[in-house]
């Protein structure tokens, strides 16, 4: 209740949650507003924005509607922002905790996995990922969702150090309670506010990477997604530079919505110290 | 002549505190060679009068009216440049944690020579020479090595002479301390007491001392003044307020301060319920490119506690106390020994073990899960070994009852309780699993000593009605008298001295017991 | 010696992370459709099985799954990385060649980040909430939401295009076969765009932990004491509060070491710059896989080496990291 009204009166959270509201109208009311198919012949190609009402936003080179690709896109990013950033989530938690909890040799071994992720450039490996089991959305979701969780298995796992040896963790161990009570119960929920912070920062880094493997015209193809369109602008970007500008945008605000989200979770949830790691 | 001139001092806490101010309309002062102890509770604004003296008070807290004068001079009236070049030069401060006061990444020496480059703007090699002429003063054992030394390399005791050299570098007229003995060990607090009285002495200073503590108040006040709630309930010298307190809230503190009486020796069962035999555990961090040199924790220790007794392990910090308590209660494994909980070795498997023994922590705070109800961290003991959900909260009500509590409260988080409250939960939760012997690790060493002489009453009468066996941990003596039937003192991991508390206090056998005996603040006044 | 027992240390650790990075590779690529083999004979235009078969045996590609893995790792070891079938090199010849623009782009954009997120994050954390830091935190909350390939292409618009100032791709201008102080001037010049690209996040990403870290430290006791010795603002933070707030910067430097590498296949390809990061999406895109898992050894190296300077940075800032520890 009152880390809700924390959130409530931070003014960051306020204008994030307010662009990430506008972002998701435009994800689920996509099929609404542009029925017709988002990547189908619309009109004569690379129309600059306000040249033809009947395209606000231009035409693409190969004659397709900008504005309603940009629809269509926002349900792309916020689905494959969603999902990826579930599936890093729950493996860095479910590693991070383990590691945590029982140090050890399983630290070790859980921890050399994870340096072994953290080592490799992500988007190398995502890029080996996808050569190899191809760039349909799911693979490329999935992809996305295993490169990202080292983060949020270190972060899980420092607070699961700390946390394990605190009196009321010993306390539950003394009054003979189970290691599945220590570590849903007891542990978990205090380790949890800094990694749902966190999870907003995966969530903006499965966006970049998804866009820029779109951009590099290695994601799926059939799928309307903004990193997409900004590489096909790529070819006119001389002359035609909106094609890749208007995307481009409505990146980058996805991105601020979720940061400025995260950072309203991090005032809420951490009022100590405002700002983050 | 006086120094320091502290006249209806009132500073406001920012909006939304709990009160509108820190301190209300505090007049104090200091004479030249005089050492004025501010005793208070947490939350008297001992605190805050102290760094509203030095010009630093928290963001937040402003000053709302009163004067403060150093030697005449007007300080509300300075700028913060000329406020500046007075601290550190003419009213310097000690702080309460040593550890955490200076800079971990700059050598001492360099810290300390700051004073003269900063103020007289000496050279690196002159300001170097005196503050290693500083270190001498302190009586740190090799000062060469000192200088060169980084902080976590030097023991609290040697941290908090450091800064004690740090502050009387450029010979203040005042100086401020705040706490300065409260985290170190009684012996280092001894010898650290002796050094500030006697460099105090030597060079005429002004101080200032911040106290919660009577015993230290007893051992170098020339004056007391006494504050509550942000006010000075009573001030005189230290002879007339130690022996003659007029305020209520003084005559309180000083009775609530556990004084070295050995209570009278009880008939104890012959029954014993808890026996360690040899015990021995050795820290070793292992790994593949990692050697430490192995710490003995404990080296064959051997105590025993009989039914319905309780048995006072007293040490200093590292004298193994706490690892023989983490030991008897299963948390941590031991290398060679035994532990015997009525007649039975101590069972390997949790469940089994928390039936026999349960613990009471030091910190009330650190202690229960701030997201879960005070109620069910009680319950969940009795429920996990089988204790139907329903008949474990009926219990938790009635432990609350017990132990002083509002039944009707097992609904709140902990966050709504005080210190004190919250140790009376940890002792519910303890009694919840109805152990054979309950281990106490410094249980009212965080609390006041007015909620802690009630903690300890508590722990009393329970023991009264319940026939409860404690193991008791304290680095305190005068705690220990307090509640305990005999006592273990332990040094480096090895038990010194046992035996019953009153011939161990009327007759240490021991060196050590000894100079721990006499170690003890106000032992004059309080003492025997 | 301290710092330098320590690196070696954390040098020797690194070494099963970069065996299980290879093993896991290895064994991934067994996942994939096709093999160099058949990427060679689309290549040259197919052939029959018979000719496929002796190209497998050639490449030892007929063993079993470990002894594969286990000649691999053994060639490995004498820095052997094979041999790629399109470019139709040594795949280590290949990546040599590569790796130096690589390198000069994460060395300037490094630079870059670290300088100015220090610098800005420093000034944000002493103005705290009033306008200086409200401009630099909402800076640094846009760059971050930047995606660097559209940043890439925008400056291209206005900075080549429009304002003609800089080029917009390539590492050298080979058509004036430049030499000597004109020669850097030229790589100079083609570098600015791609340093600022690629820096843009880690800016941002810097300024934000050097804020919150400096504002950590302030609140600290040594701090405290700092200002009761009656050291000016200045000296407090340039004595005692910087040191100690860059631990957490120089920390992740380490651990974004391999996220920057992996930037740079984004920044390379936007900006035609001829280095490892292009290198890995041609092989993509080429299927050489040869090339893809020599490239992966190679970041693996690189993100290693930047570690251990990391390391040794860290220890020489902070003593209570010891070398027994």
């Amino acid at each position: 209740m009152r880390a809700l009204r924390a959130y409530a009166r931070s003014p960051s959270a306020l204008v994030g949650s307010v662009i990430l509201l506008a972002v998701l109208v435009m994800g689920v009311g996509a099929q609404w507003f542009y029925p017709a198919d988002p990547l189908g012949l619309a009109g004569r190609p690379l129309q600059w924005p306000g040249q033809n009402p009947r395209f606000p936003l231009g035409t693409d080179p190969s004659g397709r509607d900008i504005a309603a690709q940009l629809f269509h896109g926002a349900r792309v990013s916020l689905l494959i922002g969603f999902v990826a950033t579930s599936i890093s989530v729950l493996i860095g938690i479910a590693v991070g905790a383990l590691a945590g909890f029982y140090g050890g040799a399983v630290d070790t071994a859980l921890m050399r996995v994870t340096e072994a992720f953290q080592t490799l450039p992500n988007f190398l490996l995502l890029l080996v990922l996808v050569a190899i089991f191809g760039s349909t959305i799911e693979t490329v979701t999935i992809a996305i969702g295993i490169v990202s969780w080292p983060p949020v298995a270190r972060l899980t796992r420092a607070e699961f150090l700390t946390l394990r040896t605190r009196d009321f963790v010993q306390a539950c161990r003394i009054q003979g309670l189970g290691d599945a009570h220590l570590i849903l119960r007891e542990v978990l929920p205090n380790a949890l506010p800094p990694v749902i912070v966190y999870a907003s920062v995966v969530m903006a880094v499965a966006i970049l990477l998804e866009s820029a493997l779109a951009f590099l015209q290695l994601s799926d193809p059939n799928v309307p997604s903004w990193g997409n369109l900004i590489g096909l602008g790529r070819n006119v970007l001389r002359a035609e530079w909106y094609v890749s500008a208007i995307p481009g945008v409505a990146i980058l605000l996805t991105i601020l919505g979720v940061s400025l989200v995260g950072q309203g979770l991090n005032d809420a949830l951490n009022p100590r110290l405002a700002g983050g790691r | 002549m006086t120094r320091l001139a502290v006249e209806g001092l009132t500073v406001r806490l920012p909006r939304g505190a709990d009160r509108e101010h820190a301190i209300e309309e505090v007049t104090l002062s200091v004479a030249a060679g005089e050492i004025l102890c501010v005793v208070g509770e947490s939350g008297s604004g001992k605190s805050v009068t102290a760094s509203a003296v030095m010009g630093l008070l928290a963001p937040g807290l402003t000053i709302a009216a009163g004067a403060m004068a150093l030697s005449g001079e007007d300080l509300r009236a300075k700028s913060s440049d000329a406020w500046r070049a007075i601290r550190g030069r003419r009213i310097a401060m000690v702080f309460q944690e040593p550890m955490t006061a200076l800079n971990p990444l700059m050598t001492v020496g360099a810290q300390i020579a700051e004073m003269w480059r900063v103020h007289l703007g000496l050279d690196a090699a002159e300001a170097s020479r005196r503050a290693l002429a500083a270190l001498r003063e302190v009586n740190l054992p090799d000062p060469e090595g000192a200088l060169r030394a980084y902080p976590h390399e030097l023991s609290g005791g040697q941290r908090q002479r450091v800064m004690i050299a740090m502050a009387l570098a450029l010979e203040p007229e005042v100086l401020v301390c705040d706490e300065p003995t409260t985290a170190l060990d009684v012996t280092t607090q001894a010898q650290v007491l002796a050094l500030i009285k006697d460099l105090q002495r030597r060079h005429g200073t002004a101080v200032m001392f911040i106290t919660h503590d009577f015993g230290v108040v007893a051992e170098i006040a020339d004056r007391v003044a006494v504050m509550r709630l942000g006010r000075v309930v009573e001030e005189g010298t230290a002879r007339e307020v130690l022996t003659n307190p007029q305020h209520d809230y003084t005559k309180a503190l000083l009775a609530a301060v556990p004084g070295l009486h050995a209570p009278a020796p009880r008939a104890l069962s012959p029954d014993t319920v808890l026996e360690v035999r040899g015990l021995t555990k050795t820290y070793v961090s292992r790994g593949l490119f990692r050697r430490r040199k192995p710490v003995r924790a404990l080296d064959a220790v051997s105590v025993s506690l009989k039914r319905g007794a309780t048995l006072a392990v007293v040490g200093e910090s590292g004298s193994g106390k706490s690892t023989l308590a983490r030991c008897v209660v299963g948390l941590l494994g031991a290398d060679g020994g035994e532990i015997v909980i009525s007649g039975a070795p101590l069972p390997k498997r949790r469940r089994e073990a928390a039936r026999l023994v349960q613990m009471v922590f030091q910190d009330p705070y650190a202690s229960l899960n701030p997201r879960r109800r005070a109620g069910a961290q009680v319950a969940q003991g009795p429920i996990a070994a089988g204790t139907p959900s329903a008949r474990a909260r009926t219990e938790a009500r009635d432990l609350f009852a017990l132990v002083g509590l509002d039944p009707d409260s097992v609904d709140r988080f902990p966050h709504e309780f005080s210190g004190g409250q919250r140790q009376r939960i940890g002792i519910a939760r303890a009694l919840a699993m109805k152990p054979e012997v309950l281990v106490a690790d410094e249980p009212v060493s965080a609390l006041d000593v007015s909620v802690q002489a009630q903690v300890l009453e508590l722990l009393r009468d329970l023991q009264r009605r319940l026939g409860l066996s404690i193991l008791f941990i304290t680095h305190d003596l005068r705690v220990a008298a307090q509640l305990c039937d005999e006592v273990a003192v332990m040094r480096d991991g090895v038990v010194e001295e046992a035996g019953s508390i009153g011939a161990v206090f009327a007759d240490p056998r021991s060196a050590y017991t000894r100079s721990l005996i006499e170690a003890i603040p106000g032992r004059a006044l309080f003492g025997t | 010696m301290r710092v330098l027992r320590l690196a070696l240390r954390r040098l020797a650790a690194s070494l099963p992370t970069l065996l299980l990075i290879l093993v896991g590779m290895f064994l991934l690529l067994q996942f994939a459709p096709g093999d160099t083999v058949d990427a060679l004979m689309a290549q040259i235009g197919g052939g029959d099985a018979a000719f496929a078969e002796e190209m497998r045996r050639f490449y030892g590609l007929d063993a079993g799954i470990a002894a594969q893995l286990w000649n691999y790792l053994m060639r490995l070891a004498t820095l052997d990385l094979g041999f790629s079938a399109i470019y139709g090199k040594p795949v280590a010849t290949v990546i040599l060649e590569r790796l130096p623009p690589t390198i000069l782009l994460m060395a300037a954009s490094l630079s870059f980040a670290f300088f100015f997120g220090l610098v800005l994050g420093v000034v944000a954390a002493r103005r705290v909430n009033r306008w200086p830091d409200t401009l630099i935190s909402t800076l640094g909350l846009i760059f971050y939401a930047t995606p660097s390939f559209w940043f890439g292409l925008m400056a291209i618009v206005l900075f080549s295009v429009y304002l003609q100032w800089l080029p917009a791709g390539g590492f050298q201008d080979i058509t004036q076969g430049l030499t000597g102080i004109a020669a850097v001037v030229d790589i100079a010049r083609h570098l600015v765009l791609p340093t600022l690209t690629l820096g843009l996040i880690f800016l941002a990403i810097y300024l934000r932990i050097m804020r919150a870290s400096m504002l950590e430290v302030l609140s600290l006791d040594f701090v405290r004491t700092a200002r009761a010795k009656g050291l000016s603002e200045t000296r407090v933070v340039a004595r005692h509060v910087l040191r100690n707030a860059m631990l957490p910067m120089v920390t992740l430097i380490g651990l974004q070491a391999g996220t920057m590498l992996g930037g740079s296949v984004v920044v390379e390809s936007v900006f035609a710059l001829p280095g490892l990061g292009r290198l890995a999406y041609e092989s993509v895109v080429q299927r050489d896989l040869n090339t893809l898992l020599g490239i992966v050894f190679v970041s693996a190296l690189l993100v290693i080496t930047i570690n251990f300077v990391v390391d040794i940075l860290y220890a020489r800032l902070d003593p209570r990291i010891s070398a027994d520890r």
